[in-house]
């Protein structure tokens, strides 16, 4: 080996986005809170279960955000975790008879240890190795539910029918509205809490280990906790939203949750921007709405129309919807000081 | 253990689909430094180019020219519309720009050529090779031609002036530039030789799995495995690879009782990823040393 080769330094696969430059102010927020709360007493059932599916994958590109954004690891596997939340509360809800809302902690809990396990070996593996393993796990994951020792829980490769749940209290509300607003309280919560935890301890921890590993443990970073923890906190959050998903749609099926879908929340994050947590949502309705939309211009075609759709969105704004608001809010600037 | 030799052999068999697929990988990973998702759509796409030519009349062999020709011109010119321009973006941008490729390719290709899964001929003939009932001449005659290209990849990266500029630039982009090398073509050139040796690839697969849109899919995903699991870095390694991972999967598809098809690939996977946790730069990769 050269000496040259020795020097080089690697630019970061994952920009450093300072952790200020990770939410949206307050008054946006609300705007954007007041939106997501009003716009369901306006529209179809239809469009209101598309909603909840909006915020359900929105929570689960979120995920991905932390691991990626936050810790800089890179995963192809988030739909292996989302299997494992949607299973988990299918089956006690549907085997044990549990109810719908206390579910979830339980498959948030089940997928942080399952994350936490996982990332043990992928300790070693970066970049992409990485993305190889989780690839793996991903993969896995459809053929290990079909498997026949589990047919009696999982339900084999024809899944479990999951009941959809009323309005608590009587409240006067359609199954699916009720449905949307227990996701949106749910969303909240967690996009609370991971903001909080970005903004923690743990949360620096994490960024320190995504801009220099080593810079990070010689400042007594503990490199192999936090590593292993974003991808729990990551499984975790992915789990409740499978959890969700699964209430929602009222299926699940081993072929519900292939490799497309973990390349559907990838893109889901690079579209919103890495590292920007609000664009978690934006990522969502592109991974929901564009190919649609794509299937709309041509049938036969819908594939092509939406990879160019992407290249236009990756060529305007490589940094995603984050460039956007970066953009819109030196824009607010330039006006106030006008 | 007449058993066991005849699954070794089957396996170096379908092993040198992989290999030929993880040469094209090793090669534009070591130009622009990504993995391309969209590699095994552009063989896929070169190889239904070979196939309409023959449709028109065109020898196997003047097709075989015409398509890597083709390839290697298409290669360069996605570089310079789609991911020159992409150069500056983040990492993370350029894979989903692969992987919105990937969906256009796949798709353009379904609609012209359809789904319907067609033959395709091979100039090697199908009887089988040296009397052996595992291996056919198709085979053997695959394993050569991959062969073949690796010891010509060899020359050209430690013999001719390209070669070093390329392996320059993609190694020290900086101090390549100021030496005089124009490291923008050079990428674009990577691009052009990886699509050219994915269409070789590709004719060399199609007789086997059969020529239809998402033939390459699951030949991709073992022709990255097999790279990483040789090393990214080292033509050589992939090849090994290639045939080691057809190994694997056919002894764990002999050996482990239970073992479905569908089982077959994580099975092999994790099998690389155990290797891969003791030997993170692959087996005949070069660890990389930083500086920090």
């Amino acid at each position: 080996m050269s000496a040259a080769e020795e020097i080089v330094t690697e630019a970061a696969a994952v920009e450093a986005v300072p952790k200020r430059a990770m939410t949206l102010g307050y008054g946006t927020s609300l705007v954007v809170l007041a939106a997501l709360i009003l716009i369901p007493l306006f529209v179809k059932n239809f469009i209101i279960f598309q909603m909840t599916m909006l915020l359900i994958y929105a929570l689960a590109v979120m995920a991905l955000n932390i691991l990626t954004g936050g810790s800089g690891q890179f995963s192809l596997g988030q739909s292996a975790f989302y299997a494992v939340g949607a299973y988990t509360s299918a089956i006690l809800m549907e085997h044990a008879g549990m109810n719908y809302a206390l579910t979830l902690p339980i498959a948030g809990i089940v997928c942080f240890g399952f994350g936490f396990l996982f990332g043990q070996p992928a300790l070693r593996l970066s970049g992409v190795y990485l993305a190889l393993a989780t690839f793996a796990l991903a993969t896995a994951m459809p053929q290990l539910l079909k498997l026949g020792y589990f047919e009696h829980w999982t339900g084999g490769v024809q899944g479990l029918v999951v009941t959809k749940p009323d309005a608590p209290f009587g409240l006067p509300l359609s199954q699916d509205m009720w449905l949307y607003y227990f996701t949106l309280a749910v969303s909240i919560a967690i996009y609370v809490a991971s903001v909080n935890l970005l903004r923690s301890r743990s949360g620096r921890a994490f960024m320190a280990i995504r801009d220099n590993e080593i810079a990070a443990s010689a400042m007594g970073v503990d490199v192999a906790l936090y590593k292993t923890l974003a991808f729990g906190v990551s499984a975790g959050i992915t789990g409740v939203a499978g959890g969700l998903g699964a209430i929602a749609v009222q299926f699940v099926a081993p072929d519900g949750y292939t490799i497309q879908l973990a390349i559907s929340l990838f893109l889901g994050m690079v579209v919103g921007g890495v590292g920007w947590l609000p664009g978690s949502i934006v990522g969502s309705a592109f991974i929901i709405f564009v190919p649609n939309i794509a299937e709309g211009i041509s049938k036969g075609l819908s594939g092509a129309v939406f990879g160019v759709l992407l290249f236009l969105v990756i060529f305007l704004v490589p940094h995603g919807a984050r460039q956007v608001a970066i953009v819109a809010q030196q824009l607010a600037a330039k006006l106030k000081k006008n | 253990m007449e058993l066991f030799a005849n699954q070794v052999l089957a396996g170096i068999a379908t092993g040198a689909i992989y290999a030929c697929m993880a040469l094209a990988v090793v090669m534009i990973y070591q130009a622009i430094d990504h993995l391309n998702f969209a590699q095994g759509e552009m063989a896929m796409f070169s190889t239904f180019v070979s196939w309409q030519l023959m449709q028109w009349g065109v020898p196997y062999w003047g097709a075989f020219v015409l398509t890597v020709a083709f390839s290697f011109a298409a290669g360069i010119v996605i570089e310079r519309l789609l991911f020159k321009p992409l150069a500056k973006a983040p990492i993370l941008t350029n894979v989903a720009g692969f992987i919105a490729l990937y969906a256009i390719i796949n798709s353009v290709a379904g609609l012209i050529w359809d789904f319907t899964i067609k033959q395709y001929p091979t100039p090697f003939g199908s009887s089988p090779f040296l009397g052996s009932q595992l291996i056919s001449t198709h085979q053997a005659g695959m394993i050569g031609i991959t062969l073949l290209m690796l010891l010509l990849l060899f020359f050209f990266f430690r013999f001719t002036r390209v070669g070093l500029a390329m392996r320059a630039a993609a190694s020290l982009p900086e101090s390549a530039r100021l030496v005089g090398i124009n490291t923008s073509w050079m990428i674009a050139l990577g691009w052009g030789m990886a699509s050219a040796i994915g269409s070789i690839a590709g004719m060399m697969i199609a007789p086997v799995v059969f020529l239809e849109p998402n033939m390459m899919l699951g030949v991709l995903i073992y022709g990255f495995a097999a790279a990483v699991l040789g090393g990214l870095s080292s033509p050589f390694g992939a090849v090994m690879g290639g045939f080691l991972v057809g190994i694997f999967e056919n002894l764990v598809g002999t050996y482990i009782p239970g073992v479905g098809n569908e089982l077959k690939l994580p099975i092999a996977l994790a099998l690389i990823i155990v290797v891969l946790v003791v030997k993170p730069a692959g087996l005949f990769g070069r660890a990389i040393v930083k500086r920090v």
